[in-house]
């Protein structure tokens, strides 16, 4: 059965969550990336959307801009590792209870999941158009002085995904579990190619 | 044809081949790309292949970007030393980069050091960015468009190694930054490898690889040998697309090299994301182009 997620979003709907399931997202995702966290962690600003209970999508569009009528053209998500260092303190300051981004995230982030019952889930990255038709709307745009990556484009969504669950609210980690996997093979990889070119100082 | 006619054809060409190249991927990636799927056996490595060739479609069909990161613009230029209008190629980019910023539309994504304001034309200090080579007796101008996303920047690094870390160096290396950070930057990656004697001669090499065509080799038997090596051996990570398990982690790894000091060994790595907008476009002396060299049977 396909799990839908609906904002805003109650901690007791995320305790049946767990990471490698999929899910799906409708009401508002609210992109924020690298700018935004530091104005609210950093600067001490405060957010002009209120992401208590709601989803905050790290990612940077296209949009075609218009006075009152701006177009989505294109969203994707972007590498969620560099918000790694602020997420903690965002997510205790905001109440933001789903993160939408790329790739994984690490132990502080995880350990705030945990604390503040939030969840990090990962669109297909680098598929931009496909996300765009999930967005219905642009609800509205905060400082969007920032630049059009990094400011704040509230998006209404219905059924916004597939999203892999990526840090639940238990302490789970995919990325993190799947990396100590790769990690642990890499020297049985490496060793024949390491082998093949250990006389190529040698001169021919 | 007179210079300003000539920057005339350029700069809206160009324009237009920006808005081509960030919409589509190239003949060789998208049919490598297919290679991969086939060799991907779980469902979740389906669902993300079947986003990917969804998005890629739609990105046609509705003329939009395919990946929302549209980069910083880098043009790698082989230059005809015989090329009448080399004067005018650094002004018909800039503009052609300006002007695609809305009509294709791209990203503003270019923000200058210490101003920390963005552009909003995706022009800027050095920006886009021209790398160029001459080529003798030759009157054609090569250009080979990059979008340069920020997620596949990330994973990039060069370093110096000693001769006595030897040729293992290379290898540790190279998996050391696709096993870590190339995980994020959308696999299957394009992994560029540079070989050279100091650190910004092997990264602009690293660079230089993975624009290569696919199909092409290292000229040398042993570095042909040594990306073989390292595509397999990378594939055998677990790592698949988006970096979740899988069995192919890369598309292709690319070696390009220039003569070492005898005292060192440098390498660097620079990776490129399945989403490879990457394409070739040549200009003759009498401004008919062509890129059919990318992109077979499309028109601008």
């Amino acid at each position: 059965m396909k799990k839908v997620l609906t904002t805003p979003i109650k901690a007791e709907d995320l305790e049946d969550i767990h990471i490698g399931d999929i899910v799906y997202l409708t009401g508002t995702l609210v992109t924020g990336r690298d700018d935004v966290h530091r104005r609210v962690v950093h600067e001490g600003m405060t957010s002009p959307y209120d992401f208590n209970g709601g989803a905050i999508f790290h990612a940077g569009p296209i949009v075609h801009e218009e006075p009152g009528n701006n177009t989505l053209i294109s969203v994707g998500p972007t590498s969620s590792i560099r918000m790694e260092q602020d997420e903690e303190d965002f997510i205790r300051m905001t109440g933001v209870k789903m993160l939408v981004g790329k790739g994984g995230m690490g132990p502080k982030t995880t350990a705030a999941c945990e604390k503040y019952k939030a969840i990090h889930c990962v669109f297909v990255g680098g598929c931009a158009v496909s996300a765009a038709v999930h967005v219905e709307k642009i609800e509205d745009c905060f400082w969007r002085e920032l630049g059009m990556p990094e400011c704040e484009w509230v998006f209404k969504v219905n059924e916004f995904g597939p999203l892999i669950v990526s840090i639940d609210t238990h302490g789970g980690n995919l990325f993190v579990e799947n990396k100590a996997k790769y990690q642990a093979r890499k020297e049985e990889c490496e060793a024949p190619i390491i082998e093949s070119v250990k006389d190529y100082l040698v001169i021919e | 044809m007179n210079k300003q006619e000539a920057r005339a054809v350029m700069t809206d060409v160009m324009e237009k081949f920006l808005g081509l190249a960030c919409k589509r991927l190239p003949d060789d990636v998208y049919a490598k790309l297919k290679e991969c799927r086939e060799k991907e056996t779980s469902e979740m490595q389906k669902v993300i292949y079947d986003t990917y060739f969804d998005n890629l479609e739609k990105a046609i069909e509705l003329n939009r970007p395919c990946c929302q990161d549209t980069g910083l613009l880098h043009f790698y230029i082989n230059c005809g030393s015989e090329f009448p209008y080399m004067g005018i190629v650094e002004e018909a980019l800039r503009e052609a980069t300006s002007k695609a910023t809305f009509s294709s539309p791209l990203r503003q994504n270019t923000v200058n050091w210490f101003e920390e304001r963005n552009t909003g034309d995706n022009t800027g200090e050095r920006m886009p960015w021209l790398h160029w080579e001459i080529i003798p007796d030759n009157s054609d101008l090569e250009i080979c468009t990059y979008f340069a996303g920020g997620g596949c920047c990330l994973p990039g690094c060069a370093k110096v190694f000693k001769p006595s870390d030897g040729y293992a160096a290379i290898v540790k290396y190279v998996f050391d930054a696709v096993s870590d950070l190339g995980i994020n930057a959308c696999p299957p990656l394009i992994v560029g490898v540079g070989l050279g004697h100091n650190m910004e001669n092997a990264a602009v090499l690293s660079k230089m690889a993975y624009l290569r065509p696919l199909g092409t080799h290292h000229h040398h038997p042993k570095g042909e040998k040594l990306e073989k090596d390292l595509l397999e051996g990378l594939n055998k990570l677990g790592i698949g697309a988006q970096g979740l398990p899988g069995n192919q982690v890369a598309m292709e790894v690319h070696v390009e090299s220039s003569a070492r000091h005898t005292a060192t060994i440098a390498v660097g790595v620079n990776v490129a994301c399945y989403a490879h907008r990457r394409g070739f476009i040549t200009f003759h002396d009498d401004m008919s182009y062509d890129f059919s060299k990318s992109y077979k049977g499309v028109e601008l």
